[in-house]
């Protein structure tokens, strides 16, 4: 098992955002959590990616205790992530974020007096990506000229530079054309195997793209597991469909 | 292409400019040298890494109280030793100020390093017997490697020997610099400038890298400091104030903290702007305070910004 999360609590003072949820997540799984506003999806992603620790509760990567060891730790053990809200270094260029990404994975962060236009290993892997995502021919516009479906993906490709074992995506469609957010998947989907990439964990609230994709489904609702399985049997699972997908095809 | 050419002619101007330029002219041209030095280094913390420092006449303070220390208590002159003296001092001085300042950021890691400049200025102000308090230290002539050169005019000195002893000071300071910022480490703080919650989760340090980039800027800050003693001959408290580490942010924002070499030319229009406006009007900073203004809403990126204008959206980045 490469992720597993235990009985994860987490009180907001008297709030209970999650309440006793335990998740697994294996080698060559796609797994989507999906939940109406509120039901702890943002709470969970935060806990499983170390930003914040849990009241009660475990996550396990690797094997390893993971609770709330922060973002920059995760990255080095192989944990990426992207976010919901678009993040990107607007001044830096598409090539610059992305080789930021493969520094930062070769651990060169702190050569100081290398030329970076010369360390051809940082080069390469940085267009590597950049082709894999598509964004080759926009290698030298800075981020924040992107179109907002370009910033989106480049995003989640500066998470794919790190090349981590697992990546967790926050809404990796949100704010996308419906045309565009197939595209999106084909591409995360091609280039995860070409980075070597083990399983990925997204939180969607399109439920085409849920069902087309995910190996598993995890319903959340009011901070509690309603179901874990898979889309098929989500489907026919009454209670998740009036309480999670129903609502939303109804709102 | 253009900016190398450009780079060659004013390298080529500063390097001629004592055979054609009035005395006058060449003795500003020192503290330009130096402030150069000490900006190339505030910039790294400001315009690379995203952090405004007040405090960063402390470390200027620092280096050149080490070279008034070392030529007027000891027998030493070598400004070589002093130079070197004064970079691993300002590196030891910044550890600690720069571990706790750098947990913060925006206003409140202004304010701290405000807080730390004004601790050191009280210091060297009140500790009398040690810095010679509000008179200050000497700062005796410093040989030059290995030349003692007492035996000449002090003009001579200054606008000779030292002249370009500075020149290929802030000539070296500039290549280590352009090395910095063009490295892995350098992008990083880019990084860390765009966006510091991305950045880690690309698994980079945040604070490391802040660390590290203050620590460079306060060496920076400190080698300056030294060769702005020399012409002066005194080192005293004022060195220290935060006035002065106020100048230093205004020249940085004058030429432009979005270039490399923005911080460079606002130190030289700085130097020869405040000489001609005090010949002209006795309230020099209250022009400055005007042209200060005008900068900040009309030329965000600053002098250098208006000339080559390539990159106009960033401005409103900070």
């Amino acid at each position: 098992m490469m992720l597993r999360a235990d009985g994860l609590t987490k009180l907001y003072g008297e709030f209970c955002a999650l309440d006793n949820v335990s998740l697994t997540v294996g080698p060559g799984e796609f797994v989507s959590i999906i939940g109406p506003n509120g039901a702890g999806k943002s709470t969970l992603i935060n806990i499983l990616t170390g930003v914040t620790p849990p009241t009660t509760g475990s996550v396990r990567f690797k094997e390893r205790d993971v609770a709330g060891i922060g973002p920059v730790r995760l990255a080095r053990l192989g944990m990426a992530r992207s976010f919901q809200l678009v993040q990107i270094f607007p001044n830096l260029t598409v090539l610059e974020t992305l080789q930021a990404a493969v520094v930062s994975r070769l651990g060169r962060g702190t050569r100081l007096f290398a030329s970076l236009a010369s360390d051809r290993e940082v080069q390469a892997g940085a267009l590597e990506v950049a082709e894999l995502f598509g964004l080759a021919d926009q290698r030298h516009v800075p981020a924040r000229h992107l179109p907002q479906g370009d910033k989106k993906l480049l995003d989640v490709a500066s998470a794919f530079a790190l090349k981590p074992e697992i990546i967790l995506l926050d809404e990796p469609t949100s704010g996308v054309s419906t045309a565009d957010k197939t595209a999106i998947m084909e591409t995360l989907l091609a280039a995860s195997k070409r980075v070597g990439l083990r399983a990925i964990i997204q939180v969607e609230h399109d439920m085409d793209i849920v069902f087309a994709y995910s190996d598993r489904i995890v319903a959340l609702h009011q901070g509690k597991v309603l179901a874990d399985a898979t889309p098929a049997a989500i489907l026919s699972d009454h209670r998740v469909i009036d309480t999670v997908i129903g609502r939303r095809a109804r709102g | 292409m253009k900016r190398a050419v450009v780079l060659t002619a004013a390298t080529a101007a500063v390097a001629a400019a004592p055979l054609v330029v009035g005395t006058y002219y060449v003795l500003l041209m020192l503290p330009f040298m130096a402030y150069a030095v000490v900006l190339l280094g505030l910039n790294l913390l400001f315009g690379y890494t995203g952090l405004v420092s007040f405090g960063h006449a402390l470390f200027v303070g620092i280096g050149a109280y080490t070279g008034a220390f070392i030529t007027s208590r000891t027998t030493i002159r070598s400004l070589e030793v002093i130079l070197l003296a004064a970079a691993a001092l300002g590196a030891l001085a910044a550890v600690p100020v720069a571990a706790l300042c750098v947990r913060y950021v925006k206003i409140y890691f202004g304010m701290l390093t405000l807080a730390f400049g004004m601790v050191f200025y009280t210091f060297v102000l009140k500790f009398y017997r040690l810095t010679g308090g509000d008179e200050g230290t000497p700062f005796l002539r410093p040989s030059l490697l290995g030349h003692g050169l007492d035996a000449m005019p002090k003009i001579d000195y200054l606008t000779g020997p030292f002249y370009y002893y500075s020149l290929a000071v802030l000539g070296l300071a500039t290549l280590v610099m352009w090395r910095i910022v063009r490295s892995p480490f350098g992008l990083c703080l880019k990084t860390i400038r765009d966006n510091p919650a991305k950045a880690e989760t690309l698994g980079i340090g945040v604070t490391r890298y802040r660390f590290l980039a203050f620590v460079i800027s306060a060496v920076y800050a400190a080698v300056g400091g030294a060769l702005l003693g020399p012409p002066i001959g005194n080192v005293d408290p004022t060195l220290a104030y935060w006035t002065h580490s106020g100048n230093l942010v205004f020249m940085t924002l004058l030429g432009g903290f979005a270039s490399f070499f923005g911080p460079v030319v606002g130190a030289f229009v700085f130097i020869y702007l405040q000489n001609w406006v005090m010949s002209v009007v006795p309230y020099w900073r209250l022009v400055f305070g005007g042209i200060l203004a005008l900068i900040v809403i009309f030329a965000p990126e600053g002098l250098l910004g208006l000339v080559t204008h390539r990159r106009p959206a960033s401005a409103r980045r900070a």
